[in-house]
């Protein structure tokens, strides 16, 4: 990964600031680090730098095309770098990975508590009809997913990224099936 | 409703007293929601935006607590209309630079504000004058209820509501409340303070949100956090913050007055002499001073029938309010001059402040 700046160095100091209520990450090779003074943290401000560089990485966007996108909006991981924000509902599940520490650290929490919507089907394991067909020995479908995300998070402590991959669709398949349901 | 009307009335806030409101003057709620299968207001185009709008705004208007609300399109305010709407806290001033596509529902008390297409779907606002977190809580929660029926929300079981900010996801609620410090301003204990609330994850900024100038002694107070704790539960902490403050500040009243009464008759005086006689002031010295007439209202010295013509002026006397006035844009120059006008006259039929009790408590010390 570049620097963000230069665009020639290799970043090596990655960078995240709640500006104004909101996200903004930048990385950065030494050089460019020690110049914006982020070895000090007071005199650095990231939502200056971010405004004046929004140009340059507008075209970088363009250029690459093999980067991760969401298939519903088209926004892609250099999108969220560069405004911290999503483009649609969807973004969340197609850039999962990583966000659960990027939770930890913004809300110190990664999972939701409080008010869920009426319209919206219980959690799985809460209230799930088995239908007439289900084999009695299968493991419920819950219990299937429960397994699949431990399985999702240990392959990608072991930087797995294909089976993660893959894993992160089955989960998504089941978890739509499950929604459906 | 149209924007005349609107304008007319000021704020219910600015004019009922609610608990605390010497040193609390309003409380706000806010929820951020989306709706599925759309892309977020600040990704989307534009005629996805007018999609979304054209789902939401008949909804909101089918409240029954926005019977005879004022509804717009942002592209049909001017830019002194948007500008008054933010010197109230009914958009923010983020909202007020959005064009096609956006728009703002409110009720008639603007006791409740929808803005549509900022920078999520719906932002919806509840204020009310006091600390009343708990009530501005259920009463927009109670909107977001039956708004639910109508409007397929972005939601997920692990994150909760799906914003386009990763900050405001989970419940998307911030609870806010803005509270009136001169005391701890005045003993330098304001720093510690802020830094203390940043510390158990609460924000403290300046009157129109980021940059923690002190205009008018004023401070806004929120969770920083919205994932993994529960409405009722992020409110009840932040309550509990917030009385803590109101006790430091009382003290630190206490203590000024106490230690160094010369003082605190000094900045009272002062900011009613200027304001009476000044022909030329910015916003900012006035705002600052009409602070300490405030404070000079919660320690007696000026008679408590004042208060309401305080804080309507706090709100009058901003710049798209004034031009409003005029019925004209004007230059920040002729601004000042109105505004000392407006001051001046407000101040007129007022008692000035009168420093005779603590004087006499003084001699009895002696």
């Amino acid at each position: 990964m570049n620097c963000d700046v230069c665009q020639s160095e290799t970043a090596s100091i990655f960078f995240s600031q709640v500006v104004d209520g909101k996200l903004q990450k930048v990385n950065l090779c030494k050089a460019c680090a020690d110049d914006k003074g982020v070895t000090d943290p007071t005199g650095f401000a990231l939502a200056d730098m971010l405004e004046g560089m929004g140009e340059e990485t507008q075209t970088e966007t363009a250029v690459e095309t093999d980067e991760l996108t969401c298939p519903s909006c088209g926004f892609s991981q250099t999108d969220f770098k560069k405004t911290g924000r999503f483009g649609c509902a969807d973004c969340y599940h197609v850039f999962d990975e990583g966000l659960d520490s990027l939770l930890e650290a913004m809300h110190k929490h990664t999972e939701h508590v409080g008010k869920v919507p009426s319209t919206f089907p219980d959690l799985p394991e809460a209230e799930l009809p088995v239908g007439p067909d289900e084999p009695v020995m299968e493991a419920s479908p819950a219990d299937k997913l429960s397994d699949l995300k431990d399985a999702l998070s240990k392959s990608v402590e072991d930087e797995d990224y294909e089976e993660a991959a893959r894993l992160r669709d089955e989960i998504s398949q089941l978890e739509s099936q499950l929604g459906d349901s | 409703m149209r924007f005349s009307t609107l304008l007319k009335k000021p704020a219910e806030w600015m004019r009922t007293p609610g608990p605390e409101s010497d040193i609390v003057i309003t409380s706000r709620v806010r929820l951020a929601r989306n709706l599925v299968g759309h892309p977020f207001p600040g990704w989307a185009r534009k005629e996805d935006r007018a999609v979304v709008m054209g789902e939401i705004r008949p909804a909101l208007e089918d409240l029954s607590e926005m019977r005879d609300s004022f509804s717009e399109e942002m592209t049909k305010l001017s830019a002194i209309e948007k500008q008054v709407l933010v010197e109230r806290h009914l958009i923010s001033r983020e909202h007020a630079a959005k064009g096609s596509g956006c728009g703002t529902v409110m009720n008639r008390k603007q006791t409740i504000s929808v803005m549509v297409n900022e920078e999520d779907h719906l932002r919806m606002q509840a204020i009310r004058p006091g600390l009343q977190l708990i009530s501005a809580f259920r009463s927009l929660d109670q909107i977001d209820t039956t708004l639910e029926d109508n409007l397929p929300y972005a939601f997920d079981h692990q994150y909760g509501y799906l914003t386009a900010c990763p900050t405001n996801l989970g419940t998307g609620m911030r609870a806010s409340a803005m509270l009136h410090l001169p005391g701890l301003v005045l003993s330098e204990q304001i720093n510690q303070t802020i830094q203390g609330a940043n510390k158990i994850g609460l924000a403290v900024r300046g009157l129109y949100g980021e940059g923690t100038e002190a205009l008018a002694n004023l401070f806004q107070i929120s969770n920083q956090n919205t994932l993994g704790t529960a409405e009722e539960e992020i409110i009840e902490h932040l309550s509990k913050v917030i009385s803590q403050l109101i006790e430091n500040e009382k003290n630190a009243r206490m203590k000024i007055l106490e230690d160094k009464p010369t003082m605190m008759q000094d900045q009272i005086g002062r900011a009613y002499a200027v304001l009476q006689y000044a022909h030329i002031i910015t916003s900012k010295e006035a705002l600052n001073y009409l602070s300490m007439i405030r404070l000079g209202c919660d320690l007696g010295f000026i008679p408590e029938e004042e208060r309401e013509t305080i804080n309507v002026l706090l709100t009058e006397i901003q710049p798209a309010h004034l031009q409003i006035s005029a019925k004209r844009k004007l230059t920040p120059e002729e601004r000042d001059i109105l505004r000392a006008e407006i001051i001046r006259n407000s101040l007129n039929g007022l008692t000035p402040p009168d420093f005779t009790t603590i004087l006499s408590e003084r001699d009895d010390d002696e």
